[in-house]
């Protein structure tokens, strides 16, 4: 095979890449503890700063809303039934021992799991196709064009319609909105794909499904992470509002019945819940995206 | 591995009769025409021409990812029709995966040929080796200069052991100190490997101190306007580069260059209304003052 002619007379003196090959001085002696510390402070210490900041501020931000309900405030907006932080907690250490407040919560998780998961599993693949072959870009692209501006939630009547149970319609709420976010970036990281990497990839003797898994698919990771962080923010608006209008369970529909309910503090539990949750979903992928792109830690 | 008897010489690349236009809305870009070039096997040949001239589109044409308008490309006697691991290339950008360590793009080529996983580490490695980048196989192309990307980017090419390289200008990006490590050894590299290159450069110093030859295109359209055998001895010193022989065909190829660029420029300059700055736009006394 050629390729071991290069491996061939391996002792022949390269003058040349002896100086080029002259790598880091090794480190002599393991530093001590206290200078480890030191070194890590001044590394983190921007992100330490931060955390501090956030901490306070969140602190503020209670304290706020603790003065504005004790006292009742009214200015324009009206606090006098908002409940207070110490109210929300209450309903918070009560509801952590309510199965049914766990069963709203995990039922909300399965339904953005499974319409999520969908929107990713059939989104990326056809963004990536899509943005490979013009012909099926040229077939699709109108429609999704065309279907891309109505809001999910505009599709809630529609989903009543189509699917014959609450559940499934909601699911596939939640899967529209967290599509088109995740098509459209994927298409859009194609269409970036720097035409030299395509190249090289070529006359190293690439084909064309190699190139599609080595070139295209990772240049446009970032992107369709995007598209997924997008996708997951969008996927919790669209279930929440519809677990508002058609939901028997759910987080979404915890804090609609709180409100008919008149119980004020699960209506602020049920909204920190969500934004929680939300949160966490998007944490949840921004780490996969570092595990997915150790190329792009910093 | 079991050795392998030195293979014969490969690599002659035959360009014949051979013109180039894009198309675009104001019509056909005639960008290369009327060009007859060749390489021998285990050649060293260098294209130097003014901007614009059409040198990276004979290279692409050469690589398989421009079909020429007329005339034909073959590589040992084999009509090039798209671009093959036979032919490896070395581009002006840098062009390594950013998703994949050094090692992982060293080891492309050979994936693509389906060598298993172990046996194409330990060919990168030992590759890595010869261009003084093992203590970096496992980084990250972000994180190395450019003077260590061209140099992957080079080993790269050369991992699938192509017949031949072409590179576009491969050295443009780097400082003057880089640039005279690279050259080292690249011609290190094609010393040991004895296969047939086609170098393409604005750097007429770089390209008398590498080639065997030295083909000098015209203004756009591009063709041939001169062909320069370098006969300095080798292996090359960098102290070659003050010889007079050195300095006399550095002035020849100059002057050839010159005149092209010139006329490359000199709608461009009237344009700019250096006319009226009393400069002549012909013959030699402008070109003394560029
Ligand atoms: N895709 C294209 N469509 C139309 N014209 C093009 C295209 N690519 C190149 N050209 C024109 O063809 C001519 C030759 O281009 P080419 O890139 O081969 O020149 P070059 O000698 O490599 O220039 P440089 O030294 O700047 O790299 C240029 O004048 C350029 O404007
Ligand atoms: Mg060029």
């Amino acid at each position: 095979m050629s390729s071991s002619a290069i491996l061939r007379q391996p002792e022949d003196s390269m003058p040349a890449t002896a100086i080029a090959a002259a790598g880091p001085e090794p480190i002599a002696r393991p530093p001590s503890f206290g200078t480890l510390a030191l070194r890590w402070y001044r590394l983190n210490r921007s992100g330490l700063r931060a955390i501090a900041i956030g901490v306070t501020s969140l602190l503020a931000f209670l304290l706020v809303w603790h003065l504005l309900t004790t006292y009742r405030v009214v200015f324009f907006v009206r606090f006098t039934n908002v409940p207070s932080p110490l109210a929300v907690y209450a309903s918070f250490t009560k509801a952590i021992h309510d199965p049914k407040f766990l069963l709203h919560i995990v039922l909300s998780c399965r339904r953005i799991l499974i319409g999520f998961s969908l929107a990713a599993i059939i989104g990326v693949p056809l963004g990536l196709i899509m943005g490979r072959f013009k012909l099926i870009h040229e077939i699709i692209f109108p429609v999704a064009e065309v279907l891309r501006p109505i809001p999910a939630i505009a599709w809630v009547p529609m989903a009543i319609m189509l699917w014959p149970t609450n559940e499934q319609s909601i699911v596939f709420i939640t899967f529209l909105g967290s599509f088109f976010p995740i098509l459209v970036n994927t298409l859009h990281g194609m269409t970036l794909v720097d035409p030299v990497l395509v190249r090289a990839a070529q006359c190293l003797g690439a084909r064309e499904r190699s190139i599609f898994r080595e070139v295209y698919f990772p240049a446009s990771l970032p992107h369709i992470f995007t598209g997924l962080t997008v996708g997951m923010g969008v996927a919790w608006v669209s279930l929440i509002a519809a677990e508002m209008i058609s939901g028997q369970y759910g987080i979404g529909y915890f804090t609609w019945e709180a409100y008919s309910l008149v119980q004020y503090a699960d209506i602020a539990l049920g909204m920190i819940a969500i934004g929680v949750l939300g949160l966490g979903s998007s944490l949840l992928i921004r780490g996969a995206g570092q595990l997915v792109m150790p190329w792009r830690a910093k | 591995m079991n050795e392998i008897p030195a293979k014969a010489p490969q690599g002659h690349i035959e360009v014949t009769n051979f013109s180039l236009s894009y198309d675009s809305i104001e019509g056909p870009v005639q960008a290369v025409t009327d060009t007859q070039i060749h390489v021998k096997p285990g050649e060293f040949v260098s294209i130097v021409g003014p901007s614009g001239c059409g040198k990276s589109t004979l290279l692409n044409a050469v690589a398989g990812f421009l079909k020429p308008t007329t005339g034909i490309v073959t590589v040992d006697g084999e009509r090039v029709s798209g671009p093959s691991a036979e032919r490896g290339m070395v581009f002006q950008q840098y062009s390594l995966f950013p998703w994949k360590t050094v090692r992982e793009n060293v080891e492309f080529g050979l994936k693509m040929r389906g060598m298993p996983r172990s046996q194409r580490e330990r060919a990168a490695r030992t590759l890595l080796g010869l261009a003084g980048l093992e203590a970096f196989e496992k980084h990250y192309p972000e994180k190395l200069s450019g003077g260590m990307k061209q140099r992957v980017g080079i080993v790269r090419a050369l991992a699938t052991g192509p017949k031949v390289l072409l590179l576009d200008e491969p050295f443009g990006a780097l400082d003057a100190q880089t640039r005279v490590i690279m050259q080292q050894i690249l011609t290190n590299m094609w010393q040991r490997l004895k296969i047939s290159v086609l170098f393409v450069t604005h750097d007429i110093d770089e390209a008398i101190f590498l080639s065997d030859r030295v083909y000098c295109m015209t203004a756009r359209p591009g063709s041939i306007k001169a062909e320069v055998p370098i006969p300095l001895e080798r292996p090359r010193q960098q102290s070659m580069m003050m010889s007079s022989e050195f300095l006399a065909l550095r002035r020849g190829l100059m002057s050839l260059i010159r005149e092209e660029s010139l006329k490359a420029m000199g709608g461009e300059i009237s344009d700019l209304g250096m006319r009226g700055l009393d400069i002549e736009l012909h013959g030699q006394s402008l070109a003394e003052v560029l």
